[in-house]
C-alpha cells in the first residue's frame, strides 16, 4: 500500500477492483464503512457479485482478464472530460517528458519487440535527453512527443463502444465507475483503489496495476489523504516476505539480484547506481551501494572484507536472461533435472496451476524435505489420488513446524507497518518454528563442509548465523548495526551500537542492515520500535488515523508514501481539510515524516516529490517493465475470442511460454471450453485450506469445493441447484458442488453470449469428502515481469457429473 | 439498565467471525456440514449453533441484494419460552434482572422432548433447539460468563464492521434510531425489529419477511382464533395440573 488500511477512511471514492476486500481482507471494511459514513461512494469491479460488492453502493460485473480495458476507457474518459488535476499532473509526472525518436507503438506492438525471443529491448523506450542527460520536457504538455500527447493517443481506441463490447460491461456501468471515480480529480478530493490478486494473476497483471496507477497520478490521488493505489497484502505476511525477498528476483530491500556478469561488487553495483546531473532530483537509489554492502556485511559478518567485494563474491548469481521463478523450477522438476527440494509452509500439489504437471513432477525428485504444520497434499503427494506408494521413489521427510500463535516474531501489514506478535503458546509436541529449523539444518551441513569440505565451500562456511534462531535478535539485525567505532554524518558510533536509520549505512563495511527499508525499526538497543502500542498523536494526524505512535511502519515510519505530493509546488496541501505533511519554513515539516530532506519544489533547494525515481517524476511513461511503457489490454492465455479488437496480439507479446507435454492451452476461442474461469479465496479459508480444513469449526461453515454459475448457464445445461458438476479444462477435471446463483451473469462479449463460472480454490484430498484442487484445471502461464500464474481466467467446460467420486454426498 | 444488542445488518458483511467466535467461546465442537448450493451452512441454528448469518438473495429494482442476517436468540422482554417454560417448572427459565438475559437453567434437562418441544414452539422466533446429545433446550445466553464479567458477547467482540453491537440498553436504542435515519435514505424500507420488545435489535433494510422465514415475528397460536395470552392461558392450566 503507498497508504495504510485507516487511510482508507479519508477517501471521496473507493474503487475495489481486482478484489474481494470485504472476504478476503474482512478488517479493510471496518475502514471502507467508514469512508462510506462520510459520505464516499464504493464501487466494486469484479466479476461476480460477492459479500464485497453487498455493502458496495454499486457493482459492475467485468468478464475476468479485462482490466486494461476497463480501465483504459476511464484513462480517455478522464482526458476527453479534462478531469485530471493539471499542476500534480504537470509537475509531479513525467507527463511532460519528451520521448526518444525510438519510440513507437503500433498494432499492439512497441518498438524494440525481438519476436524469436519474445523481448523487448527497453532501450527504444528511454526520453529524448539535454546534455547532461536530463530528459527534455514541455511542462504544457503539448508538444505532440510528449508523454502526456502519447498517452492520449495510446488511449484513443479506448472508445466507450469498444471497451463495452470487449469487457461486456454495458456503457452505463462504465459511465457510473468513470464519472463517480473521475470526480476525484478535484484538488481536494482522494480516491482510492483496492486491489488484490484479482489484479496481479493475469498474464498483464503488472500492467494492470501500472494503469491503475497512471489513473491515481492523473487525478493526483497518490501521496495525499485518501488516495492511493493500495495492494491488499495478505494474513501469510507477504508484505514482509516480499520486503525480505523470498523471491529469486530480488535481494531483501528490492535491491536487483547479481548476475553472472557482474563479476565484482564494482560491476555491480556500478550497474544498480542511477545518476542524475538534476539538483532537484533527489536520485534516492543512488545510495544503492550503501545498502547493498551492509546487506552482503550483514550476510557475512567479520569474514566480509573489502577483498572479496564484503561477501558479493560469495553471493549467488543468476544468469541473465534466466527464469528461476516457482513455475519455471517446477518445469525443470517435472523434466527430471532437479534432485531435490524444500518446500517450507508451501502446499504446491493443491495451490500451483497445473496441479497434475506438479504432482507428477515431484514424483521425479530423489528426496523432498517439506516443512509445515499439517498434513498437506504436497506432504502426501505419494499417496494422493491415482498415486501407487510403491512406484514413488521421492524419499520424503516432514519437519513439524510450529504454528502462528506458537512463535514470537514479525509481521508487516498492507501498511507496511511491521507489529511484533509475542509467543501465545510453546510449539506443540516436537515442532520447532521454522527459524529455528533452517538455522539447524543450515548448521548440520556447515559442519559437514568443514569436516569433509566441498566445492566453494566459503558461502556456507564464512555465513555468519548464530546456532539458535532468536527473532529478538534478528530483528536487530535486520535494522543493522555498526561493526566499528565510526563517524557517519558527523555523528560518533560505538562498534556494535544499532543503526539509527538507513541514512546512517554506508559503503564501507562499518554498518550492517539485513533490509534497509527496515532500518530505523530497532534503533537503540532495547529500543524494538514493532512492539509499541502507543495511541497518542498530534490534532493534524488524529484527523488522518496517522497513529504514528503503533507499531512502526518502513520506510523511516512514514505512513504515507510520496506525500511530497500531497502539497503544490509551494507546500500548500491540495486538500486544506486533510493535509499529510505542512511545511512550516527553514527545512522543517509536520505530520506524517516526510518524503525526503528539502523544501518544496518551488523554494530555493526545493526537491521534486517521486524521490525514488532518478528524474524526481512518477512515471505515467514506465520504460521498466518488460512487456511496454504504457499498458495495452491483451486477452488471457485462453480467451473466448478468436480476434482481440484491440491489435493483432492476441496475448501479452512478452509472455515466455512453458512448453511440455502436460503444458496445453486451449486455442483462441476453443469451442470444447467456452466458459470463463476463475478462482479465488474465500473469507472461510486461508490459502491452499491446510489451516482451516484442519480447524473443524470453520470447515463446518464452508464445507466443500463449489461452483458459481449464472441461473442462465445452469438452465443451458440442466444443472440445479446443489447438483454435484464436473468441470472441465483441456488439463484435467474438477468435480465441485453447483451453487446457482443471480450474482453470476453471463456477459455480451463482441456481440456473443459468454459465459462465466468461479471456483475457491481451498480444498483437497487430504481432506476426506470435500473435493480436490480446483487448480487441476489451471494453466502453467504467468505475466512476464513476475511470473505470477494465470489463475484469474482461463477457459472449462461444465456439465452435471455422470458419477461422483470426489465429494462426500 | 439492562443490556441490549444492535445487530446492523446493512454493515454485515456476513464474514461469519461471529458464528465461528460464538463456538470457539462455547467451546463447541463442529457439526458435520455438507456444500448444498448456498454459503449457509449448517442450514439452520442447532444445539452447537447458536449464532447462523442466514443468506438470501433477490433482484429488487434490477439490483442484486444480498441479504445477510446474523440469525441468534432475541432475549425477549416477554419471552415465549420462558412463558411456557414456567408452566411446567418455574426457575427452567429465567430472565436475569440485571443484563435482561434469557436464561435456561440445569432444570431444563427435566424436560420429556414433548415439554421442550411446546417450549420450543412458543419462541416467535423459532430459535431454541433441542439437543438429544445434551437432553436440554439450548440457545445463546448473551455470553453470560462474559458480560458479567466485564466483557462484550463474542460475536460482538470479533465483529470489525459495527454490524454487532452491544451495551446499555438506551445506548442501543439510541444508536439504533440514529442508524435508521441515515440508512432510510438510501433504503426507504429500513427498520429496527421489534425493539420495544426485544433485547436484540436487529436493523434491516428491506422488508423483513425477505430474511428468512421467522425474521417476522410470529404469534405461537397453533389455535385459529385464538389470542396470544389466550393462548398461553391455555397452555398454562394442564401444566399446572399436571404438576400441581
Amino acid at each position: 500500500m503507498t497508504q495504510h488500511w485507516i487511510d482508507i477512511k479519508n477517501s471521496n471514492a473507493v474503487l475495489i477492483m481486482g478484489s474481494n476486500a470485504a472476504e478476503n481482507h474482512p478488517i479493510s471494511f471496518k475502514w471502507v464503512l467508514r469512508a462510506k459514513d462520510q459520505g464516499a461512494t464504493v464501487i466494486h469491479v469484479d466479476p461476480k457479485f460477492s459479500r464485497t460488492s453487498a455493502r458496495c453502493n454499486f457493482h459492475v460485473p467485468l468478464r475476468s482478464g479485462t482490466d486494461i480495458a476497463f480501465l483504459g476507457g476511464m484513462l480517455r474518459y478522464i482526458l476527453e472530460k479534462n478531469l485530471i488535476q493539471r499542476e500534480y499532473v504537470a509537475e509531479y509526472t513525467n507527463a511532460g517528458f519528451i520521448l526518444g525518436k525510438d519510440y513507437e507503438f503500433k498494432d499492439g506492438l512497441f518498438s524494440g519487440y525481438d519476436p524469436v525471443k519474445r523481448v523487448y529491448d527497453r532501450k527504444k523506450w528511454d526520453f529524448a535527453r539535454d546534455e547532461n542527460g536530463t530528459p527534455k520536457r514541455d511542462k504544457t504538455l503539448k508538444d505532440p512527443r510528449c508523454v502526456f500527447q502519447v498517452m492520449k493517443k495510446h488511449y484513443a481506441r479506448y472508445t466507450l463502444d469498444m471497451v463495452s463490447q470487449v469487457t461486456g460491461v454495458s456503457k452505463a456501468n462504465l459511465l457510473k465507475v468513470y464519472d463517480a471515480f473521475g470526480a476525484t480529480g478535484k484538488p481536494d478530493k482522494a480516491g482510492t483503489m483496492m486491489y488484490a490478486l484479482g489484479w496481479t494473476q493475469h498474464t498483464v497483471g503488472v500492467q494492470n496495476i501500472r494503469l491503475a496507477a497512471i489513473i491515481q497520478l492523473l487525478l493526483g490521488n497518490i501521496g495525499v489523504a485518501g488516495g492511493g493505489v493500495n495492494a491488499l497484502r495478505g494474513e501469510p505476511n507477504v508484505q514482509g516476505s516480499t520486503d525480505h525477498a523470498v523471491l529469486w528476483d530480488i535481494l531483501p530491500g528490492y535491491l536487483a539480484p547479481p548476475l553472472a556478469t557482474q563479476v565484482t561488487l564494482e560491476d555491480y553495483n556500478k550497474v544498480l547506481t542511477p545518476k542524475s546531473a538534476d539538483p532537484m532530483s533527489v536520485n534516492w537509489w543512488q545510495n544503492f551501494p550503501k545498502y547493498s554492502v551492509s546487506l552482503f556485511k550483514g550476510w557475512f559478518g567479520e569474514a566480509a572484507t573489502p577483498e572479496n567485494g564484503y561477501g558479493y563474491d560469495w553471493t549467488p548469481k543468476v544468469e541473465p536472461g534466466e527464469q528461476y521463478s516457482n513455475m519455471f523450477m517446477f518445469d525443470r522438476m517435472y523434466k527430471h533435472q532437479m534432485r531435490g527440494a524444500f518446500f517450507l509452509g508451501h502446499n504446491p500439489a493443491q495451490s500451483m496451476p497445473n496441479t497434475h504437471k506438479i504432482r507428477k513432477a515431484l514424483a521425479n525428485l530423489d528426496w523432498m524435505v517439506v516443512g509445515e504444520v499439517d498434513h498437506t497434499e504436497t506432504t502426501d503427494f505419494w499417496r494422493g489420488p491415482d498415486v501407487d506408494p510403491a512406484k514413488v521413489k521421492t524419499e520424503v521427510f516432514l519437519l513439524p513446524c510450529s504454528h502462528r500463535g506458537e512463535k514470537g516474531g514479525t509481521t508487516t501489514n498492507s501498511g507496511r507497518w511491521q507489529m511484533w506478535h509475542h509467543k501465545g503458546f510453546e510449539p506443540a509436541g516436537t515442532s520447532k518454528s521454522m527459524g529455528q529449523i533452517e538455522v539447524e539444518l543450515f548448521h548440520a551441513v556447515r559442519d559437514l563442509y568443514a569436516k569433509e569440505g566441498g566445492a566453494f565451500p566459503e558461502p556456507i562456511l564464512k555465513l555468519d548465523m548464530d546456532r539458535e534462531y532468536d527473532p529478538e535478535k534478528v530483528a536487530m539485525k535486520v535494522n543493522g548495526w555498526f561493526t566499528r567505532d565510526c563517524t557517519v554524518n558527523g555523528k560518533e558510533f560505538k562498534k556494535g551500537d544499532q543503526v539509527p536509520n538507513f541514512t546512517f549505512l554506508t559503503a564501507d563495511g562499518s554498518t550492517t542492515s539485513l533490509c534497509w527499508l527496515y532500518s530505523g525499526s530497532y534503533p537503540e538497543v532495547g529500543k524494538n520500535l514493532t512492539k509499541r502500542r502507543d495511541h497518542t498523536q498530534t490534532e493534524m494526524q488524529a484527523k488522518l488515523g496517522l497513529f504514528p505512535n503503533f507499531s512502526w511502519a518502513w520506510p523511516v515510519n512514514r505512513r504515507i508514501i510520496y506525500n511530497r505530493a500531497s502539497v503544490d509546488v509551494n507546500g500548500k496541501p491540495f486538500n486544506p481539510a486533510l493535509p499529510v505533511v505542512l511545511y512550516e519554513g527553514d527545512n522543517k515539516w509536520v505530520g506524517d515524516v516526510v518524503d525526503g530532506a528539502g523544501p518544496p519544489m518551488a523554494q530555493p533547494g526545493g526537491k521534486y516529490p517521486f524521490i525514488m525515481h532518478t528524474e524526481g517524476h512518477a512515471q505515467i511513461f514506465g520504460p521498466g517493465r518488460v512487456d511496454g511503457p504504457l499498458p495495452e489490454h491483451y486477452e488471457p492465455a485462453e480467451t473466448p475470442l478468436t480476434v482481440n479488437p484491440f491489435s493483432k496480439q492476441m496475448n501479452n507479446p512478452a509472455i515466455r511460454w512453458i512448453e511440455s507435454d502436460m503444458d496445453q492451452l486451449a486455442k483462441h476461442g476453443d469451442p470444447r471450453f467456452p466458459i470463463v474461469l476463475t478462482t479465488y479465496g474465500v473469507t472461510e479459508h486461508w490459502l491452499s485450506g491446510t489451516d482451516s480444513r484442519n480447524t473443524k469449526i470453520i470447515l463446518e461453515a464452508e464445507p466443500q469445493l463449489y461452483l458459481e454459475m449464472s441461473h442462465e448457464l445452469a438452465k443451458e445445461k440442466g444443472i440445479a441447484n446443489g447438483d454435484v458438476v464436473e468441470i472441465e479444462s483441456i488439463r484435467g477435471k474438477v468435480q465441485a458442488v453447483a451453487m446457482v446463483t443471480i450474482r453470476v451473469v453471463p456477459f455480451k462479449v463482441m456481440g456473443k453470449t459468454v459465459h462465466l463460472v468461479g471456483m475457491p480454490f481451498a480444498f483437497g484430498w487430504t481432506t476426506p469428502g470435500v473435493g480436490d484442487s480446483t487448480n487441476r484445471l489451471t494453466p502453467t502461464v504467468g505475466d512476464p515481469n513476475t511470473y505470477i500464474p494465470e489463475y484469474k481466467a482461463s477457459l472449462v467446460n461444465v456439465r452435471k457429473a455422470p458419477k461422483i467420486t470426489e465429494l462426500e454426498r | 439498565m439492562t443490556k441490549s444488542f444492535l445487530i446492523d445488518t446493512s454493515r454485515c458483511t456476513a464474514c461469519r467471525g461471529c458464528q465461528i467466535a460464538c463456538k470457539e467461546w462455547k467451546d463447541f465442537p463442529a457439526v458435520h456440514t455438507l456444500q448444498t448450493g448456498t454459503h449457509q451452512n449448517p442450514p439452520d441454528l442447532g444445539p452447537y449453533n447458536y449464532k447462523l448469518i442466514r443468506f438470501k438473495e433477490y433482484k429488487i429494482n434490477n439490483r442484486v441484494e444480498w441479504l445477510f442476517f446474523p440469525e441468534q436468540c432475541r432475549h425477549c422482554d416477554e419471552p415465549g419460552c420462558k412463558a411456557g417454560a414456567d408452566a411446567i417448572m418455574e426457575g427452567a427459565i429465567i430472565k436475569d434482572k440485571d443484563t435482561g438475559a434469557v436464561l435456561y437453567t440445569e432444570l431444563t434437562k427435566q424436560f420429556t422432548p414433548q415439554q421442550a418441544e411446546d417450549v420450543r414452539s412458543m419462541c416467535p422466533y423459532n430459535v431454541p433447539r433441542w439437543s438429544k446429545e445434551k437432553g436440554e433446550l439450548t440457545k445463546c445466553d448473551m455470553c453470560f460468563d462474559r458480560i458479567t464479567n466485564g466483557a462484550v458477547p463474542a460475536c460482538v467482540k470479533t465483529c470489525c464492521t459495527g454490524c454487532m453491537n452491544f451495551g446499555e440498553r438506551e445506548a442501543m436504542i439510541k444508536l439504533g434510531n440514529e442508524r435508521l435515519e441515515k440508512i432510510r435514505k438510501t433504503y426507504p424500507k429500513a427498520t429496527l425489529l421489534d425493539p420495544d420488545e426485544v433485547s436484540v435489535i436487529f436493523l434491516v433494510t428491506e422488508d423483513r419477511k425477505l430474511y428468512h422465514e421467522f425474521a417476522e415475528r410470529r404469534t405461537p397460536a397453533p389455535l385459529p382464533g385464538m389470542g396470544r395470552q389466550e393462548f398461553l392461558a391455555s397452555l398454562t392450566r394442564p401444566f399446572k395440573a399436571m404438576f400441581g
